[in-house]
């Protein structure tokens, strides 16, 4: 064991040269690091409780999801039979209990209607499953039913639209590395470092920002608006800044445009200093726009995010040059929300804040210094206790140590990790673990010894010995540690990141590399007693 | 130099023959501890019941029960305070309303910042969490799930590893460990949040490797002495291994005693109990788990049968840690 081959010593060299070279960015100022080539840019993220920041998770309505498809079909099934050719009546059209239903008028064309139906029911996938399954009830009423695989596709492809929406509104926010990521099923992690106020982030957040433009339904019985009921191919919505007091109004369901033909919004100010929301439509939308209004000119119009009425202004002449203002007694900051909101896209599905983490600047900055005290005087008090107890062997299992912090730092930046308060708990038990295989080594070579062994014998026999044991017991955190992995959330991961990296590095430098010190050594002064 | 030798060379403790007493103190402790549990419950923190936990930091030491009435006024329900690190910070913890989803949680905190900073000029929010009773429900779930299979996982992999007896006696060790710390937490009501789950794993983690040692020990000397007396050869184990299960525990001692002296207000609930379960586990290790082997039936025979039967898995572990890679004397 005492001759270690040029290769073994590179092989055992190399690696560890790498990790702690890679450590060594997380420990320069910002300013050096951007400069550095981008292989070298390895630097150990921040978590929110060192760093300061907000934290949020959000979650999904599901059965949001689940309504807005079958609202959408309902929509399809309509436009398919009665635009169609044939027309194909149908009556008492409702969607409950997650199903929609209605009945075909004249009953010899039910089987004709299935048949339109149908293609509106395949799934877009490839294997070939139904998003809808669609029955006959009592002959004449057509039953369609969403299917499981059907909900599930709609919820993952609603989320991953969402997660890219929520990305581009928090960039547009112009704050730094923000962390966007889907957990679970419904459920995404939102982590802005450095946030301290999170309410502008959530009030971004809350809002779906479906806008539409549709005409008011100037027909409309104003007593019967205020009690809800609206004419034939009308709408009533809330309208909570109507000039006249009822805070509703009627307009009519077709859409003149919506929000998917936005290019641009930006906040601006109208004539009269308010804050509106400039907005520009793309050729068709334009066109669109320009067709409506040139055909009902002096009739209002209503301005609807998200299901509520801003605003209802007056069409005064044909608005022809594909842009637009969005009025509707908005502050700056809330124009500039909205603004925010119409560029980054409408979210597919709404999402309400199921947990909230926010910590001060102050906090963190306490806890980083706190943690790197406590790191300091762990590893001190550890390192006498070493030497003191093993003498020269002490101080060869707390370079290795040294070695193992640096190289745990390097391989977390090479992953990207990131480093939490009980992150810094982790390294202190790592630490305590490393030398523990130190521990295990030396007091194994101390019995060889006094059993009469020689010294290169009694050496061999307790690293041959002692690693069995190591590798034992480091199994045995690699299960609790993986276990932390996979189950566990927020400090617990950053926990088990930690444990998890140290276990495979301390291995390597505790026994290893330490073996290979030693073994130098002895072989240089081939002591015939030590001191150990 | 003389080098310290916490553990004299040669020690000679008679483990087994105590192991009545050892027994009947470790069910009494652990019965207090259980008991204790049962009777002051855990302080659970907003990670685990839901709600909103303010840290607020005033600009001087501050009499907790003039907050208390401060937001007493508020109606947003009833609050708990808690001094915190030092007499400056105080922790709030209140339900979350009702209804009105996130916003409401949001409003309470709007509206305690006004009251607070009109009662207290200078106060800031170091910290706060919002938790909703959903998600807190999962973290339990999750939370007690981690440490139950972490401790079945490890169990299995010992009995696996060794004789069943081996699993069964560090199982119980562990659960030993593990229902102690719980005990720890009920009686000085410390909080009890996601921090400490994986604090229990650790010492769990911990508390493994030591009776690993341990184990590991009697195997190789069951294997070595075939003759032996199992209470002299378990003694005789337990003393060989005794000066690195001091050494290790004294270690980590040193560097958790650090983390909860220097590591800020944050980690102490933290490092304390992982502490105590080091504390614990090494006292588990060295008087329960071998002593509750000879009690479980181990015996040299069912060792060599064992061996018998898988006879090359034993020599492949001789050869797991890296031994000769590289060159031959």
């Amino acid at each position: 064991m005492l001759n270690f081959s040029r290769w073994a010593v590179f092989a055992i060299i190399l690696p560890l040269a790498i990790g702690v070279l890679c450590a060594v960015p997380s420990f320069l100022p910002d300013s050096v690091v951007t400069k550095l080539p981008g292989f070298m840019q390895t630097r150990v993220n921040l978590g929110l409780d060192l760093s300061g920041g907000s934290h949020l998770l959000l979650e999904a309505s599901t059965q949001d999801v689940a309504k807005q498809r079958l609202t959408n079909m309902e929509e399809q099934v309509r436009t398919e039979l009665r635009r169609g050719d044939p027309r194909i009546a149908i009556g008492d059209i409702s969607s409950r209990d997650g199903k929609l239903s209605f009945m075909v008028r004249d009953p010899s064309q039910v089987d004709a209607a299935v048949e339109r139906i149908r293609p509106l029911t395949q799934g877009a996938g490839l294997t070939g499953q139904r998003d809808f399954n669609v029955e006959v009830v009592n002959s004449s009423t057509i039953v369609i039913t969403p299917t499981e695989a059907g909900i599930k596709n709609a919820v993952k492809s609603a989320m991953e639209v969402s997660t890219e929406v929520i990305r581009r509104r928090i960039d547009e926010m112009g704050t730094r590395e923000p962390t966007i990521q889907q957990q679970g099923d419904n459920r995404i992690v939102v982590q802005v470092p450095g946030l301290q106020d999170p309410k502008a982030l959530k009030a971004l957040l809350g809002q779906t920002a479906k806008l539409e433009f549709k005409l008011v339904d100037t027909t409309a019985n104003p007593s019967e608006v205020a009690q809800g009921r609206a004419p034939v191919g009308s709408e009533v919505l809330p309208y909570v800044n109507n000039p006249s007091g009822v805070p509703f109004i009627a307009v009519k369901r077709q859409v003149m445009v919506s929000g998917e033909d936005l290019t641009d919004a930006t906040q601006g100010y109208d004539q009269s200093n308010q804050a509106i929301v400039n907005i520009r439509f793309n050729s068709s939308g334009g066109r669109k726009f320009g067709q409506v209004t040139s055909q009902n000119v002096n009739r209002p119009f209503a301005i609807i995010l998200d299901g509520k009425v801003l605003s209802a202004p007056n069409i005064n002449e044909p608005i022809l040059g594909g842009s637009a203002q969005v009025s509707g007694s908005f502050t700056v900051e809330s124009a500039n929300q909205l603004a925010i909101a119409l560029r980054s896209g409408k979210l597919p599905v709404n999402f309400v804040v199921v947990e909230e983490r926010t910590v001060g600047p102050g906090l963190g900055a306490d806890s980083i210094r706190a943690g790197l005290i406590a790191s300091v005087v762990a590893v001190v008090a550890v390192a006498v206790f070493m030497f003191v107890s093993y003498g020269r062997f002490g101080m060869y299992a707390n370079l290795a140590v040294a070695i193992n912090v640096l190289v745990i730092l390097g391989v977390m930046g090479i992953l990207g990790a990131t480093l939490t308060l009980p992150g810094i708990a982790g390294f202190v038990l790592t630490i305590g673990t490393a030398v523990d295989a130190n521990v295990l080594i030396y007091e194994r070579i101390r019995e060889e010894r006094r059993r009469g062994r020689n010294v290169v014998a009694a050496i061999e026999h307790g690293y041959k010995e002692a690693s069995r044991t190591i590798f034992e017991a480091n199994v045995t955190h690699a299960i609790a540690g993986g276990i932390m992995l996979a189950l566990g959330s927020g400090p617990v991961k950053g926990f088990a990141i930690v444990l998890l990296i140290g276990i495979a590095t301390s291995v390597f430098t505790a026994v290893t590399f330490t073996r290979m010190v030693v073994a130098n050594w002895v072989r240089r002064t081939r002591p015939t007693d030590i001191h150990i | 130099m003389k080098l310290l030798k916490l553990v004299p060379d040669n020690t000679n403790i008679g483990f087994v023959a105590i192991r009545k007493w050892a027994f009947a103190l470790t069910a009494l402790l652990t019965v207090l501890a259980v008991g204790a549990t049962a009777h002051k419950g855990l302080n659970l923190g907003v990670d685990f019941v839901g709600g909103l936990m303010i840290e607020a930091k005033f600009p001087q030491a501050v009499d907790t029960d003039k907050v208390r009435s401060t937001i007493g006024r508020l109606g947003v329900g009833e609050s708990s305070l808690q001094q915190f690190g030092d007499a400056n910070t105080v922790q709030i913890r209140l339900p979350l309303p009702d209804q009105g989803g996130a916003g409401a949680a949001n409003a309470v905190v709007e509206k305690t910042r006004q009251a607070m900073v009109a009662q207290f000029p200078g106060v800031t929010f170091s910290r706060y969490d919002t938790v909703s009773g959903k998600v807190s429900g999962e973290l339990i779930q999750n939370g007690v799930l981690a440490v139950v299979l972490a401790i079945l996982g490890i169990a299995v992999f010992s009995w696996f590893r060794y004789e069943w007896q081996f699993g069964v006696s560090t199982f119980v060790a562990i659960v030993h460990d593990v229902l102690m710390t719980l005990g720890f937490f009920a009686i000085t009501q410390l909080e009890f949040d996601l921090n400490i789950i994986a604090a229990v794993l650790t010492i769990v983690g911990y508390s493994i490797n030591d009776k690993m040692v341990i184990d590991d020990r009697i195997r190789e000397n069951m294997r070595k002495y075939r003759k032996m007396d199992m209470k002299a050869l378990i003694d005789l184990s337990v003393n060989e291994t005794l000066p690195r299960t001091v050494m290790t525990s004294v270690t980590i001692l040193l560097a958790l005693g650090a983390l909860l002296l220097l590591g800020g207000h944050v980690l102490r609930g933290f490092t304390a109990a992982m502490m105590l379960g080091i504390i614990v586990g090494t006292y588990s290790s060295v008087y329960v788990s071998s002593s509750l082997l000879i009690s479980l039936g181990l015996t040299p025979q069912t060792s060599d049968k064992k061996a018998a039967k898988k006879g090359d898995y034993a020599g492949t572990a001789e050869r797991v840690g890296p031994r000769d890679d590289g060159a031959k004397p």
